[in-house]
């Protein structure tokens, strides 16, 4: 365990959403059609915000708390199964 | 009920501070995957300094000491050789800089730790420019490339940062791109075990640096390794080996020409058709080189 | 049935030398600089014979052995470096770091002037351009001062909770490369002075990210809590002190020496070396019925105002001697000796000298307190 005096030497520790809410970023959406989706896993692999996470029956799914709507994952499906469409509130 | 699998053993966590698109997340992730928990990352001033968040909570899961812009590789030196005299065994002292930090005002603090074959993983993601501070030319930044110091585009030529530590003959140097994702995961794996000074240059795209939509960091990151500009080697105790698709681009057939790569980013719209014409020439000449490297 | 201790005779980069021996770092960075490279080269004699069992990192360059020595030592290492002059400013960006991580440390310098023009021989400035970097400095007089000043900084520097680099200062040439006779502790007194380092920030089950950006809210929480640090480090410094002199059996002063200052109606203030030849100095003036006295600064930082100002307080006169000068100001010394007595009645003189390894004899010295108790001495007097 790391001890020190509060606010003498600055350092923090791990944190979900160190930015915040991050999903309130975006613009845009990325949506799946699982109909189309073929569970190949290139997007869980090239999100670069590692927030699509694979689940125990091998879809993705998108984590849209975090997701910044940079649309990398519809980029690189091969299937075009993943949409983006505009955010709306 | 499905759930979320956990396939790595140490994470980046989300919602951090990093651009949309911005592959350092991911990059950082699958460093980290590799690496495991006993790891301590040493992050000199750069973009990855304000992703790490603030006093208030960090992304990574695995102690980090941030450095001043210069001091990385001196630091990492001296984290290695204090965790090994107090008996740890099995950690990982890992550099995490930006091309800036490292091929410029680092330069000397790099090229003195790979002389001392610390045994230290240097990673250096390069997305060609001092980004952080708002996209101004490095020595890293390409020919031609808009920046903010460079808006007619930049004179002078990318420093071949790896061939140069290759000449340091450390026992491990390697290119990656983040396009090709699992090239630079296994060349993480062979780094790991290897002791001494291991050096990793990857390219990393940047939206707004770059001038791409957001979506397109990925295809931009595997153009470079299609168009030839960037060749993925690696060089074990002096053999050079081509890895993943560049092994087939010894054929400049097999290459796409460098036009595929360049007219995605705003940062080279404004190259004339000479200066698309001599990039072409040099990532010919580059390849004439590599082919006599292969050879050896 | 304690074993007798040594009496050796060592030039001051040896002295050091043999005291960060028996402190028993575990990593040290070194880059040579005149005047302390013979110390360096002791310590890499030592550990090349088996005496000291430490990693060497030979880096390339000051900046980098203060990075270094940072990583360490944020890692659970007992670390050391030392510099000087040029080395010190082109590290300060990590003095700074190091300070404003509160990561404890101990590095000595050679005290140098600064170019341009060039000069490797002795002044205070190198040392005093650190003042406000969060690390308690403190100054050897003497060869034994500057043993006895290794040991205590390990210690005061680890001093639980305290959390302050400290930087020893010790005058280039004149304390470096004079062999003076000097006691020195058995290994198993050090030990025992000196336990094993605790103080560490890497630990695998629960990971930190060290030295985060700081928001506009949070930053100034970092320096007020450095602050009370600082301020209880004089206190700290003392009690090492006291502690170090009961097992010495001599007096090891702590944030300042005063001799004869009880009935003295001149103090003369000064840092460092030259202590010695005020000593001298006011031995000569007492022979001649003029009652002037030593203040000796021996805690640059935290500067010991309130201690100071107590001594002063009743005297006629005050005369600063500097090696160090803030233009338009005055000498760095006197100005905060001026800033401690505001509202006293006490007038201040100020003599520069000493700068580029200038000759200070106590004659000198005796000169300036005479034309002081004649009235006839200017506010500020450089020796040119």
């Amino acid at each position: 365990m790391i001890e020190v005096p509060e606010y003498s030497v600055p350092l923090a520790r791990p944190k979900l959403g160190s930015a915040g809410k991050t999903g309130f970023w975006r613009t845009s959406r990325p949506v799946i059609d699982y109909q189309k989706c073929t569970k190949c896993r290139l997007c869980v692999i090239y999100c670069v915000e590692n927030t699509i996470d694979l689940m125990s029956d091998m879809y993705p799914r998108i984590d849209y708390d975090y997701c910044k709507g940079c649309g990398v994952c519809s980029n690189v499906c091969p299937h075009e199964a993943i949409t983006m469409e505009p955010e709306v509130k | 009920m499905t759930e979320a699998l956990r396939l790595d053993n140490a994470r980046f966590l989300r919602g951090n501070a990093a651009c949309p698109g911005c592959p350092i997340p991911k990059e950082l992730d699958t460093l980290l995957s590799v690496m495991g928990k006993r790891t301590v990352l040493v992050v000199p001033a750069s973009c990855t300094s304000v992703i790490l968040g603030d006093t208030r909570g960090t992304p990574s899961t695995v102690p980090v000491i941030h450095s001043a812009m210069a001091a990385s590789a001196a630091i990492a030196s001296g984290v290695e050789r204090a965790l090994r005299a107090r008996g740890e065994k099995d950690f990982n002292v890992v550099v995490w800089a930006g091309d800036g930090a490292t091929g410029d005002i680092g330069f000397a603090t790099l090229s003195g730790a790979a002389e001392r074959n610390e045994n230290i993983l240097y990673v250096c993601y390069d997305n060609e420019a001092f980004m952080n501070t708002g996209i101004q030319r490095s020595s890293l930044t390409p020919y031609g490339a808009w920046t903010t110091t460079t808006p007619e585009g930049k004179r002078e030529f990318k420093k071949p940062l790896p061939l140069v530590m290759m000449q340091h003959r450390i026992p491990y140097v390697a290119t990656a791109s983040i396009g090709y994702i699992f090239d630079y995961k296994q060349k993480l794996r062979k780094a790991k075990d290897i002791k001494g000074f291991r050096y990793i240059h990857l390219l990393s795209p940047c939206p707004p640096g770059w001038r791409y939509d957001s979506s397109l960091t990925v295809e931009v990151a595997k153009l470079a390794v299609d168009t030839g500009i960037w060749p993925l080697f690696e060089v074990e105790n002096g053999e050079f080996r081509l890895t993943s698709v560049s092994k087939t681009h010894l054929d400049k057939s097999r290459r796409k020409p460098v036009e595929a790569y360049l007219k995605l980013q705003g940062r080279f719209k404004n190259l004339t058709q000479e200066q698309v014409q001599d990039i072409q020439r040099m990532v010919d000449e580059m390849w004439e080189e590599i082919k006599a490297l292969v050879r050896k | 049935m304690q074993k007798a201790r040594k009496v050796l005779a060592l030039v001051g980069n040896h002295a050091v030398a043999y005291a960060v021996k028996q402190a028993k770092p575990q990593v040290l960075a070194v880059f040579p600089i005149t005047p302390q490279t013979t110390m360096l080269e002791k310590l890499a004699e030592y550990i090349a014979e088996g005496e000291l069992k430490a990693e060497l990192v030979k880096i390339e360059s000051e900046h980098s052995a203060m990075a270094t020595i940072f990583g360490a030592a944020v890692a659970g290492a007992r670390v050391f470096t030392a510099t000087s002059s040029q080395g010190l400013l082109y590290m300060t960006e990590m003095i700074y770091w190091v300070g404003g991580a509160r990561v404890p440390l101990v590095a000595a310098v050679a005290t140098r002037a600064i170019a341009a023009p060039w000069s490797i021989l002795d002044d205070h400035h190198d040392f005093v351009s650190k003042r406000d970097a969060i690390w308690i400095q403190m100054m050897a007089e003497n060869v034994q001062d500057a043993y006895d000043l290794t040991l205590m900084a390990f210690r005061i520097s680890e001093y639980p909770n305290l959390l302050l680099p400290v930087m020893m200062g010790f005058d280039g040439f004149i304390l470096t490369h004079t062999m003076e006779r000097l006691e020195v502790l058995n290994d198993e007194e050090v030990d025992e002075f000196l336990p094993p380092r605790k103080f560490n920030l890497i630990d695998f089950e629960d990971p930190v990210s060290i030295g985060q950006v700081a928001d506009s809210s949070e930053y100034i929480k970092y320096r007020y809590s450095a602050m009370k640090a600082m301020e209880n480090a004089k206190s700290v410094i003392e009690e090492v002190s006291k502690e170090y002199s009961k097992l010495v059996g001599r007096n090891v002063p702590g944030l300042v020496e005063d001799f004869m200052c009880d009935d003295a109606d001149y103090a003369i203030v000064a840092m460092g070396a030259w202590s010695g030849d005020v000593r001298e100095a006011v031995r000569r003036l007492r022979g001649e019925g003029i009652k002037a006295c030593l203040l000796k600064v021996k805690t640059f930082r935290p500067f010991p105002k309130e201690l100071i100002r107590k001594y002063l307080s009743e005297k006629k006169a005050v005369l600063v001697l500097d090696r160090a000068y803030s233009y338009g100001l005055g000498g760095v010394l006197a100005s905060e000796v001026k800033s401690t007595m505001y509202g006293l009645q006490v007038p201040v003189y100020n003599f520069v000298a000493g700068l580029g390894g200038q000759d200070v004899r106590p004659t000198v010295i005796v000169d300036m307190a005479k034309k002081l108790h004649e009235g006839t001495l200017q506010e500020e007097v450089w020796l040119v």
